[in-house]
């Protein structure tokens, strides 16, 4: 178990190596964002003014791009993200339903989007790309075809009791 | 690996690679695009690999180019997708092409022992058609497949994408061997052109007068960039490509860069495909290896770089100065045009941006010539289009077509017809940029001029079908809601525009519309569309036009009779009791929340509407099945 301070270096240090591998180039700075969201998981504002400074750019432009692109997110994101498409096929085949169910078993209030837990993020995305399947839904990246609100309950009750990762 | 040098070098080691191929003809191939992934066809593939080392061996291309291969070899690979998704995980097994659907790992056992041992086909795995107990036991004879013409997407399914050498054992690279070596750069834009080949990401724009206007550009760094960003919800055939058959993409990248004076090319894949960007990194990794890509490409002069890029979850990035601005890591916001991509474009050099689809044409084109290209298709649109056919149909998955097949054809010849066998309402094509086409335009053929004229367009090919049971107003709503959210917010025609489209529309479905609103939702729909900065605002008010213009009577219905007609508008469904079916037990009264119902006992009782909150609790109660919901 690595003490917070120890955590909290570990990271600067990945943030550093990152503007240094992308060679603190201003046209790579939405490619350093994403990685640096690998490390935390979401954009922390201390990390944003510091990726500003190291890569030379205003802190006004990387906030200007954190903010602009749905992927990145300024608030800590749970250990599964949950994302719903709610893109055209998946609508007509009631991705709806699925996104209520999955609210309901979260306790997710509309705006809210993480439970307090930091266990579980909902979003719901346009289209995963995998519309033959709809409705589609993917768990850290690992895909879920023709899923009924059931077994979605199912699914998460299962993440909720295991810890198991969902990475696999 | 040492670099190739020269187009006949590719060429032998092609035929050393076939020549190789050839030494096994027994070969499982084990769907592994996303779809079947999500099925579980990883864990068949693991069964599958157990069962033939059972009593057989596998054997892969390494050891054939080595080596003779024992009698009881069998080749097993993972294979980009097939397109039949819904039916995943599929399995092929070679020589006798025997498709299978459905496949369990339990099943693996009786595949190997019947068909890779024996030769005969595993019947219960086989497809039959819905509603039939017909089996088909090849991929050509099923519906779905034949009445396609698998072009772009022939080797997606058939090969290991994440080998280069079966895509040279396939031809791979030899439409870039031969455009090195016997074309000069302009010459290769003159066959680009005489092709007629249209820019397959929307607008249909000639491929080879944009190559020309960026080679003839001014400018000493040019770019070609490759638009993998394919946001169109209900749309996935660049990620099939992508996935399955990522050097065919490199090698039109290549080519196009050969022929406009660029030196490095970007490709943007969205980051909802990890996969496909996993696989196109692999490619390139792989082409540079073999000297298809980097410098002095096959021995000649020409060297090319390519680069990938990740999107962030900003549809409007899809538009090519949004597109750009984003591979700079700036906020992908649109700029007016002109100056377009051609004179400036990305790190403000002439740029060449083509969508995946069009740039995997290229191969095929320069291979067969243009003369071959264009004897498919009608006599604006040439070739063939993929599309992902999705929605209420039976069969749902990727396809691709020749230009100017009929929509008809599409949605009952190769996806079987409506789900359900409901009746036909309509098809929504081209995403939120496109239009929903009736059963009267079934005949119409899928080209980009016929779709123009019937207020549609090609879009990126999404074909989404829908049933009787879509409320239309509904599906206008859904669009503008996407449309409303992805606007960048720069300019206020659209912004604006659409959050008052959306306003109208959810006011409609929510049965709050008033007849005058139709009126306004038209007259902001077109100046939405005269007056937005970029085409996200131009084509925003496409499904909303076209639904207003085939299904006006829907809209009525909503905002004069407050009715749903195909009762999908929760707020629009009244609730009543049916007065022969109803005793008069007043349970229903009883639990009602908001008092709406009332009567005498043992007489029908009624509801009343201005109460009634719609809640449904009666209806659960009623012993009788007296009450229901209708629209
Ligand atoms: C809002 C918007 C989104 C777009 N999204 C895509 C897309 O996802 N993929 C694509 O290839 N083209 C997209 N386009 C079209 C591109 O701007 C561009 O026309 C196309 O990539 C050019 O390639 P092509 O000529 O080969 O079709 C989009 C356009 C707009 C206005
Ligand atoms: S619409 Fe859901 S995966 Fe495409």
């Amino acid at each position: 178990m690595a003490t917070l301070e120890s955590d909290c270096a570990r990271r600067f240090k990945a943030v550093n190596e990152i503007i240094e591998r992308h060679g603190k180039r201003p046209e790579r700075l939405v490619a350093v964002l994403q990685e640096v969201q690998e490390v935390y998981r979401y954009l922390p504002e201390e990390v944003l003014q510091y990726v500003a400074t190291g890569m030379g750019v205003s802190p006004a432009e990387v906030f200007g791009v954190a903010t602009f692109y749905e992927n990145f997110s300024l608030k800590p994101k749970g250990k599964y993200i949950i994302r719903c498409c709610d893109g055209t096929a998946c609508h007509v085949h009631g991705s709806e339903a699925l996104l209520t169910a999955i609210r309901q078993r979260l306790q997710l209030t509309a705006p809210e989007t993480t439970t307090p837990d930091l266990m579980f993020t909902l979003e719901t995305v346009a289209c995963l790309g995998a519309c033959a399947l709809a409705p589609v839904v993917t768990i850290n990246d690992k895909v879920y075809g023709q899923v009924t609100p059931d077994q979605m309950v199912a699914l998460i009750d299962e993440l909720a009791g295991g810890e198991k990762d969902g990475k696999d | 690996m040492e670099k190739i040098k020269s187009g006949e070098e590719l060429e032998r080691l092609a035929t050393m690679y076939r020549q190789a191929a050839r030494k096994v003809t027994k070969r499982v191939l084990v769907c592994a695009g996303t779809g079947c992934v999500a099925n579980g066809s990883l864990q068949v593939y693991a069964a599958l690999r157990e069962a033939i080392e059972e009593g057989g061996a596998i054997v892969d291309l390494d050891w054939l180019l080595e080596k003779e291969a024992p009698d009881n070899a069998t080749r097993l690979d993972k294979t980009g997708c097939r397109g039949f998704c819904q039916l995943g995980p599929l399995v092929l097994v070679e020589p006798d092409d025997f498709m299978y659907v459905h496949v369990r790992p339990e099943d693996a056992r009786e595949i190997i022992q019947e068909s890779v041992v024996n030769n005969r086909c595993v019947d219960r795995l086989t497809y039959t058609a819905p509603g039939s107990d017909k089996h088909f036991d090849r991929e050509e004879d099923i519906p779905f497949y034949k009445k396609q013409h698998r072009q772009t997407l022939g080797n997606c399914g058939h090969m290991n994408p994440e080998d280069i050498r079966e895509y040279i054992a396939r031809d791979g690279y030899q439409g870039l061997a031969q455009s090195l070596t016997q074309y000069s750069p302009l010459e290769v834009i003159e066959e680009v052109l005489k092709s007629g080949l249209r820019g397959l990401g929307g607008a249909g724009f000639p491929a080879g007068r944009k190559w020309q206007a960026v080679r003839e550009a001014p400018g000493e760094r040019k770019y070609v960039v490759c638009n993998g960003d394919e946001g169109d919800p209900g749309a996935f055939m660049d990620r099939s490509i992508m996935e399955g058959d990522p050097h065919k993409v490199l090698e039109g990248m290549i080519i196009a860069g050969y022929a406009v004076g660029a030196a490095e090319g970007y490709i943007y894949v969205r980051a909802e495909y990890p996969l496909a960007v996993e696989r196109l990194h692999k490619a390139i990794g792989e082409a540079e290896e073999f000297g298809l890509l980097g410098d002095n490409i096959l021995g000649t002069d020409f060297s090319f770089k390519l680069h990938i890029n990740k999107g962030a979850g900003a549809f409007v990035c899809g538009e090519s100065s949004a597109l750009v601005a984003s591979i700079e890591g700036k906020r992908g916001m649109p700029v007016p045009r002109p100056p377009r991509l051609a004179q400036r474009g990305l790190f403000g050099c002439p740029t060449l941006l083509n969508n995946v689809e069009t740039f995997a044409n290229i191969p095929y084109l320069m291979r067969k010539g243009a003369q071959a290209f264009a004897s498919l298709g009608t006599a604006t649109s040439f070739g063939t289009k993929a599309f992902a056919l999705t929605g209420n149909v039976k069969n749902t998955g990727l396809i691709e077509v020749p230009m100017g097949t009929t929509l008809r054809e599409v949605i009952f010849d190769i996806g079987g017809g409506i789900k359900g066998d409901l009746r036909f309402k309509a098809v929504q094509i081209g995403g939120p940029s496109g239009a929903c086409l009736t059963a009267e335009h079934l005949d119409l053929p899928l080209d980009f001029d016929s779709l123009k004229n019937a207020g549609a367009m090609m879009g990126s090919g999404g074909l989404v079908v829908m049933d009787e049971g879509t409320c239309m107003v509904e599906v206008a709503r859904f669009f503008m809601d996407f449309t409303q959210r992805e606007s960048c917010g720069k300019c206020i025609p659209c912004r604006e525009g659409t959050s008052r489209m959306l306003e109208i529309l959810e006011g409609i479905v929510a049965g709050k519309g008033q007849e005058e609103d139709l009126a306004l939702l038209e007259e902001i729909a077109h100046m939405v569309h005269d007056m937005s900065l970029c085409g996200l605002g131009k084509t925003a008010a496409n499904p909303v036009l076209s639904t207003l213009r085939y299904f006006r009577d829907e809209y009525v219905a909503h905002v004069r009779d407050k009715r749903c007609p195909a009762g999908v508008c929760a707020s629009l469904r009244r609730i009543v009791i049916e007065a022969e079916k109803c005793k008069g037990c007043s349970r229903c009264a009883k639990v009602c929340p908001v008092e709406a119902i009332s009567g005498e006992i043992k007489k029908p009782f009624t509801i009343a509407e201005d109460v009634c909150i719609r809640c449904g609790a009666c209806i659960s109660q009623c012993p009788f099945g007296a009450i229901k919901e209708v629209s």
